[in-house]
């Protein structure tokens, strides 16, 4: 089986450590990873501002990169996912060639964790896992994408590991992409209390299935001195390959 | 309207009520307790999105065809023996509800909870006009003492904690302070008790009206919406259009979804339903009923992409989940409407010019659009207004000219790296943008790009 590989903006710049856990995941369980060269951004920080032509340009370059053959397109971030797979076709509908190759992307994106138990059913395999895991469940992914098992069926199959659930998991964690720039007293506020919920729940790692989350957590925590670990569940998954 | 001058100021509203310990201390624990409830209400519905869908069909075809049920309600409610006006705008309804209590020689007012009347500023202009208007709802009671306005279309006083509540009383009625709710209630009953029977009319606002029979629906707690709109002699009722349901057969499916969304209550403890004036044979009821039937820019946005938001039936369940509202509150947005419901109506009420900034109230995490009765697209409706602000030229220069780059950079791998590459290298000064609590969250870019690792 091959995939074409998304590896986002955020994983690119700040976090190539989640891409390469990605890649050595996927290559595990026998998949020939593509990664089609020239990746910018799915263009989501100017959709989601309200700016329509200029994301529109981000996804028309996504769809000249993405479009050839039919090979599932994997990236490990629900939220990135999501605006492949919901907002392209309506971002793109008025041009009837672009639409149909929005359309036919957004049937191939997967976010990480849903390609691995939904299609590799990686999940069936032991990974070895160390200490109390907790979980952060992302909105986009949560909600626009609807993934909410996977991740924790893959935490599950970390043996050696605790799962221990932190209070009000799917609550927002306040980054927002664009929202942390434009209201950063409240996105502060919010991931100090995302912060607060992860020490609450006891756990020495928390992880995720999005970067910008993760990222935005990392902040919370470091200001409230805390040496709780902060991964991306793709780096969990690979260490204990 | 003078309110609609300047842009409302979110951010600094917002970043004044995150410095304010107590009121976010209630609005936690009160958003809590009604999001926990809500969740347990709901667990004896076996097929709760059927049930949703049921109340977003209906709404959504009374919106389709409003004029027609409004010209039917008004025939019905007429002869059913209300008299019904139509208001274009608040200054209209205002100056309606005036007249209607001068020509009776009324001095002073009983009003039960209503929104719309806060949306038009009834009150300050009643007192302008030299009538004394008591809010009766405790919630409401409580804000008008303080001069405050409500923070929550359900709850107005959530931002306060009952030991403010207290001290308020105490200062203004002159009564040993207490902290106990139940004290409390008693304090303010005794007062209200006697305005119900001393006052010349009854304002209130309601949750649904029936075009078939012209009967209007009040969802209330309190028993104070019954004491208005029966004791005193002329009940006046204060509706915006899109509130109308077909007939008293659509109302189960509200029943259940209304008190559940809003208080987590399985029903509320009355449910009044009053279908014109009283009758020469009935012993209680308003001699005199008069329905005020408002449309202030409704009609507008029903011609309009965002019509969805008329299907709202006013819960408040969107705010109790939203982040942004369990921070900040509701005096934050500005306006009468908070939180999620709150920033789309009032973007659409007020329009760009003041409620620009009310956009970004979003982290758009979709909590809102997961708890709404009636399936509004919140997240969506955010999105359009998004995107109208920069059609309109709200949006700031600085993030036009950043959004171009972006857009270029985007579709020029080359530079796009070339961009990540700068910041890296001058991290020290990029980190400082927007000062510490943005770019400095952000942690210093990998020296060695996943791109290049993946060559």
């Amino acid at each position: 089986m091959r995939v074409q590989l998304f590896g986002t903006c955020l994983v690119d710049a700040f976090f190539p450590e989640v891409g390469e856990a990605t890649v050595k995941l996927l290559r595990h369980f026998g998949v020939e990873v593509a990664y089609p060269p020239g990746q910018t951004c799915c263009g989501q920080p100017a959709f989601n501002a309200g700016y329509r032509a200029e994301s529109a340009s981000a996804a028309r370059h996504f769809l000249s990169l993405f479009s050839q053959g039919d090979d599932p397109i994997v990236t490990p971030s629900g939220s990135c996912a999501a605006m492949v797979k919901h907002h392209y076709p309506e971002l793109l509908r008025d041009d009837p060639q672009l639409s149909k190759q929005a359309e036919a992307v957004a049937g191939r994106v997967y976010e990480l964790s849903q390609f691995l138990v939904g299609v590799l059913r990686a999940h069936e395999q032991d990974f070895t896992g160390r200490g109390k895991i907790t979980y952060h469940s992302s909105c986009h992914l949560t909600r626009s994408l609807g993934v909410r098992d996977e991740p924790l069926t893959l935490i599950a199959a970390l043996r050696g590991a605790e799962f221990v659930p932190m209070p009000d998991a799917t609550r927002c964690c306040g980054f927002g992409g664009m929202f942390m720039a434009k209201l950063p007293e409240i996105s502060c506020a919010l991931s100090d209390e995302k912060a607060a919920s992860i020490l609450a729940s006891g756990a020495d790692t928390v992880t995720g299935c999005d970067s910008g989350c993760l990222m935005n957590i990392a902040d919370g925590l470091k200001k409230r001195g805390s040496s709780v670990r902060v991964a991306h569940l793709a780096q969990l998954l690979a260490e204990g390959l | 309207m003078s309110d609609h001058q300047t842009s409302l100021d979110f951010r600094a509203n917002a970043a004044r009520a995150i410095k304010n310990a107590s009121l976010r201390g209630a609005l936690r624990n009160a958003t809590d307790t009604f999001g926990d409830r809500r969740g347990s209400a709901f667990e004896v519905i076996p097929d709760l999105d059927e049930l949703r869908e049921r109340a977003s069909t209906i709404r959504l075809e009374v919106l389709d065809n409003l004029p027609a049920y409004l010209d039917q309600f008004t025939a019905a409610a007429t002869r059913a023996g209300a008299k019904v006006h139509r208001a274009a705008d608040g200054a209209e309804a205002r100056g309606m509800i005036a007249a209607l209590l001068k020509e009776r020689g009324a001095k002073m007012v009983a009003k039960g909870k209503s929104m719309v009347s806060e949306e038009i500023h009834l009150n300050a202009h009643l007192e302008e006009a030299g009538i004394e208007v008591v809010e009766t709802d405790l919630g409401e009671y409580i804000i008008q003492l303080e001069h405050e306005t409500p923070s929550h279309i359900i709850v107005p006083a959530i931002h306060k904690t009952r030991q403010q509540v207290g001290r308020l009383f105490a200062d203004r009625l002159g009564v040993p302070y207490s902290e106990d709710p139940l004290e409390l209630t008693k304090i303010a009953r005794q007062v209200l008790r006697d305005k119900f029977f001393a006052a010349d009319a009854g304002i209130s606002g309601a949750n649904f009206a029936f075009a078939e029979s012209g009967s209007l629906v009040l969802f209330t707690n309190e028993g104070n919406g019954r004491m208005v709109t029966t004791i005193p002699p002329l009940h006046i009722v204060i509706l915006s259009v899109e509130k109308l349901l077909p007939s008293l057969r659509e109302l189960p499916t509200f029943i259940r979804l209304l008190p559940r969304s809003a208080t987590g209550q399985a029903i509320t403890s009355y449910v009044s339903i009053i279908t014109g004036a009283r009758k020469a044979e009935e012993l209680t009821g308003a001699k005199e009923l008069h329905i005020v039937l408002l449309d202030n820019g409704r009609s507008e946005i029903l011609a309009g992409a965002c019509r969805e938001m008329l299907k709202c039936i006013r819960c408040g369940a969107c705010m109790n989940v939203c982040p942004v509202y369990r921070t900040v509150g509701g005096h934050a947005y500005g306006w009468t409407y908070p939180g999620p419901m709150g920033l789309v109506l009032t973007n659409l009420l007020t329009g760009m010019k003041k409620s620009h900034p009310l956009v970004d109230a979003s982290t758009l995490c979709g909590a809102c659009v997961e708890v709404c009765p009636v399936k509004i697209p919140l997240v969506e409706l955010i999105l359009k207004l998004r995107q109208r602000r920069v059609e309109e030229g709200y949006s700031s220069s600085g993030t036009n000219l950043g959004m171009k780059m972006f857009a270029r950079a985007a579709t020029v791998p080359g530079l796009f790296n070339w961009g990540e590459r700068m910041a890296r290298i001058f991290w020290p000064v990029v980190s400082r943008l927007g000062g510490k609590d943005v770019a400095g969250r952000l942690p210093r870019p990998a020296d060695r790009p996943f791109h290049e690792r993946m060559k």
